[in-house]
This record gives structure tokens, sequence and C-alpha cells, in this order.
């Protein structure tokens, strides 16, 4: 019971944080707009149509998981700045295990991330005809929240092995970048060069942008079977290394 | 014995920060660590509050052992670090809330409990307000109320006054003593403030380079080295012939000024003063707890060193 009291209390701090610092609500909707707006507009004009979509339509469910995927792994620098403001500190000596701080941090950052999620399907309900059902809208939403648990946990743990928040960002950028442009959210993975494709297959994400666009728009790569496999085992892992340095923290 | 450490010993790398250390505290005393920075009062508060772990030696606290049952060594302290811990984004009431889920406050005091510390600590009606809005004397008094508010044995105080005005920090040794007496609490504080250690412990543990070279009252450690200190400016002094006399415990010149460390002024002052021959100017004041960190350790402490790197300074507004 004290566990669970003890995660809830983590989770409600950052909660209470995020609805609070404005300028973290607002950022989190003008990037994926300028992404589907700014990006997927213009080179839309170049590119006809992709597996029968709009290039516009065809990278949404890719910019969904983006968006989930940088606020996620940003999410870790959050733990660096408590460390330097020593809030960390009052969770750290409190009677409640690593696991649940991590826990509590890890359900924070989701937090953010499903916000972002809110956002992105009311934008695609309003402003681009996105097929969603009410069905296909629960099952994009929970292969999110699977994505965001991951990218939190690696966000976290890169937080809590680092220091200082300019190390956060250069060692998040190694790792964000390449995982969402070699996800396949930008383009189809079906026709890659070897080396291409060969990347594109050990990259977890792409099960993720495989899954997303298969729920939404109906196009598979993979089945939707082995894109949750993947991305479940990879949650996993992701978490238990979480917990592994909070508990070193 | 409320703590007692027995060879406690913390190396970061080639550094010993704390030096097979051995100590007791008695339940109920404020129990004072004096130190310079980096005599490793925090590493040992740090050890004892199961925040680090003891490179070698053994501790108990409430009768806990420090590596082996830091849960309920965790249960039953309470912590107000050197930098402020409290969240700014959240009203003090939140983080007050927030620490009732952490430590397992029962959920039918908790609401009566925040208002008992609040009330205590004089900050009912700043409560609601965001902890953004705090003074440093306000953020500090809401840490001795989260710090308080599960009841705990013993309180751990580091650097309690750390960067706080003297005015604030008068008012915050108040709120400790009072704290210490309504809730039965034992209290260790570091400190290298002379006067916080005279003013609030009951026994003082002087520390450096990770080892004890005093303990005792603030009030025996200073009969121990000297009662008073005579000053004495003069033309021609004769430090020698002072010397010579049975009462002068020491006599040292610097910078023109004698200095000379007598048991009782009200009793040798006219005899020291027909044996240096004509002077300029006499002073006499009371020993203090710097001359006896000077006595031990050979140095002089220095009050209000900023403690800390760039961020926390920065982050300190």
């Amino acid at each position: 019971m004290s566990e669970i009291e003890g995660i809830y209390a983590v989770w409600l701090r950052e909660a209470k944080i995020y609805i609070r610092e404005k300028e973290r609500l607002v950022s989190a909707v003008i990037s994926p707009l300028l992404w589907i707006f700014g990006f997927g507009a213009g080179i839309g004009t170049t590119i006809e149509s992709v597996g029968g979509y709009s290039y516009q339509m065809f990278i949404y469910p890719g910019i969904m998981v983006m968006t989930v995927l940088f606020t996620s792994l940003f999410y870790g620098i959050y733990v660096i700045w408590d460390r330097k403001l020593d809030f960390l500190k009052e969770v750290l000596v409190a009677p409640v295990s690593r696991a649940s701080v991590f826990v509590g941090k890890m359900l924070g950052g989701a937090t953010d991330a499903m916000v972002q999620v809110i956002y992105l399907i009311i934008i695609g309900l309003i402003f681009l005809d996105v097929p969603f059902t009410p069905l296909t809208i629960i099952e994009a939403f929970l292969m999110l929240l699977l994505i965001s648990i991951a990218m939190v946990s690696i966000g976290l743990v890169i937080g809590a092995n680092l220091t200082s928040p300019e190390g956060f960002s250069l060692v998040i950028n190694f790792v964000m970048w390449p995982m969402f442009f070699f996800s396949g959210a930008l383009f189809p993975v079906s026709n890659l060069s070897p080396w291409l494709a060969a990347v594109t297959r050990i990259n977890p994400m792409t099960y993720g942008v495989d899954a997303m666009r298969g729920i939404i728009l109906g196009i598979n790569h993979y089945s939707l079977l082995l894109d949750t496999a993947v991305l479940m085992v990879f949650t996993a892992m992701m978490m238990g290394i979480g917990i592994m340095s909070f508990r070193r923290m | 014995m409320v703590i007692k450490t027995e060879a406690l010993t913390k190396n970061f790398g080639k550094i010993t920060a704390v030096n097979e250390l051995d100590l007791e505290v008695k339940e109920g005393e404020i129990f004072g660590l004096l130190g310079p920075n980096g005599a490793g009062k925090t590493t040992l508060i740090s050890m004892l509050c199961t925040m680090l772990r003891p490179t070698s030696g053994k501790a108990w606290v409430n009768g806990f052992d420090v590596v082996r049952e830091p849960g309920k060594v965790r249960k039953s302290i309470g912590i107000v670090f050197q930098q402020a811990s409290v969240d700014d984004l959240l009203t003090g009431r939140e983080n007050l809330q927030l620490h009732n889920l952490l430590f397992e406050v029962p959920k039918a005091v908790r609401k009566q409990r925040i208002d008992e510390v609040l009330s205590i600590v004089n900050l009912e009606k700043r409560a609601d307000d965001f902890v953004n809005t705090y003074s440093g004397g306000m953020r500090r008094r809401l840490e001795l109320a989260r710090g308080i508010m599960h009841h705990p044995k013993i309180l751990f105080l580091d650097e309690p006054t750390l960067g706080l005005d003297p005015q604030t920090r008068e008012h915050i040794w108040e709120y400790i003593k009072e704290l210490a007496s309504k809730e039965c609490m034992t209290v260790m504080l570091t400190t290298h403030y002379m006067e916080e250690a005279e003013q609030l412990c009951d026994r003082v543990a002087i520390i450096d380079y990770g080892k004890i070279v005093a303990l005792d009252s603030p009030d025996a450690l200073k009969n121990n080295v000297a009662r008073d200190i005579v000053k004495i400016k003069q033309k021609i002094p004769d430090i020698e012939k002072i010397r010579k006399l049975g009462y002068v415990m020491k006599a040292e010149e610097k910078e023109g000024t004698l200095y000379i460390s007598i048991k009782d002024a009200s009793l040798h002052l006219q005899d020291l003063l027909s044996n240096t021959g004509p002077i300029d100017f006499v002073e006499v004041r009371r020993g203090s707890l710097s001359d006896v960190f000077l006595h031990y350790t050979g140095r002089e402490i220095r009050e209000g060193d900023a403690e800390g790197g760039f961020w926390e300074r920065m982050m300190k507004r």
C-alpha cells in the first residue's frame, strides 16, 4: 500500500508541475503542428501519394510516434534539474523503494506525452480527416502509451546517470534523431536499400511506427502482433535498466 | 543511545571523508557537528540517513543498522538538507501533502498534522502560496515543518541556517529549540557557524578531516581552552615575561597586538597589567568556540564560505 502511495506521490508532483508550467503545454502543441502542416504539407506537394494516402496523412501516425518519442526522451532532463535543485533528495530519502520512485517518474513522463497525444488526435480529427474509429483511437492511445513508457525509461536512465543538462541534451540527440529517422516515420520501409533496411529493422521505433500506421491507416509492413511483442519486450528491458539506474542514484 | 557509530569510515577514491569515527548521541539532546567545509560533516550525516553507504565501520540509528535496515531508519528520522529541497512550483501545503504520502503518515491524521506543523513554524497564512514566493527563511521553516511531519525520533539538520541573514538565523534557532522540546526529538545538526553551535547545542563534536578532535558541551570545551582572552597593544611588548606568569595559558603576538589567554580575567587582569608595563590599549573578551576550534585544529574556521558549485548558487535565488 505504501509503495502505491509513493508512486502516486511522485506522479502527482509531476502532473501538478506539468499543468502549472504553461510553456510546456504550449510547446507540446506547436512542434507536432509544425511537422504536420509545415513539413508534411510542404513535402506532400511533391509526392503524389503513399499507399493510397496523401503524404501528410501517411506521416501522421509517424508524427504521433515522433511527438511521443521526443517528449518522453526529453523528460529525463527533469531528473537532472530535480537533482540540481535537490528536490529529488526528499523522494530518495523517503521510505519508498527506488522502483516505486522510478515508476512514479515514468508515469509522470508518460502523462506529459499522452496529453500531447490527445491534442494530436483532436487535430487529426478536425483538420486532417484521419479515418479514426472509437476503437482505433483506443488502440492508438494504448500503443503510444507503451512507446512512451519505453522512451521515458530511456530518458530517465540517461538522466539518472548524468549530472549536467547540457550533457543530457547531447546524449539524447544521439538517441533521438537516429531512432526517429530510421523508424520509417517519414518514409515507407518496404523498398529501402539493404543497409537502411537493416538499420530500421533493429530500431524498436520502426515497430512502433508500423503498429500505429497499421492501426490508423491499415498499412502494415510487419504484423501488429510482432510490433506489439517487440515493443513490449523492449519496454520491459528499458524499465528494468531504469529501475537499476535509480537504485544506484 | 539513539545514534551510535563504530569506526565509521567513508572513502571517496583516495580521499577519506569520514575516518574511523566513533560517536554516541543520547536521546533528547541537541548534538552539533562543528567543522569547516569539507570536514566530513555532511558525509557523516548522509551515512546516518542511509543516503550513502559506509566504506567500513558500523552505525545504528534508533537501534537500526543503517546498512541492513535502511527502511526502518528512514521511517524514524526527519531530514532538513543543506540546499532547499522544497518544491518551488507547489504550495507549502502541497509540499507537506506529498511528504505525508511518501512517509506513510496515517490518512486519518494527515490534515490535522499539516495544520499542526504549519502553526509551529508560523506559516499557516502562507501555506497556500507557491513556495517560489517564499523568502529564504520561510523555505527553511517549511522544511523544518516537513522534517517533523511524520513524528521522527531524530531530526537531522544539515547546515540549517546556511545563507540566511543573522536575524532570520536567530528565528530559526528558536524554532529548532521549540521543536526539539515540543516534539521530544533528538536533533543532530551540522554547522560551520560557531555561534550556532554555542546557542543551540547541548554537546558539540568538533570535526576536522573526518575525525572528531574534541567533544563536549560548548561551555566545557571553552573552559578547556581559555575562559578569557586579553588583547593588549603596547610599544615594546615583553612576551617572554608574560608567558612565564602562572595563570597565562598562552600568549601570542599578531600584527602588533598581544593575545593572552588566561583562566579568569576577573582574578588576574590587574596582576597581568602590572607585569606588562605601560600599554596603549586593552580589551578583554570571553573565549568562544572559534578559539576552541583554533586550539584543536590549528586553523581558523571561516564563516560564511559559500558551499556548493555554480549551479547550486545560481538556483538558490
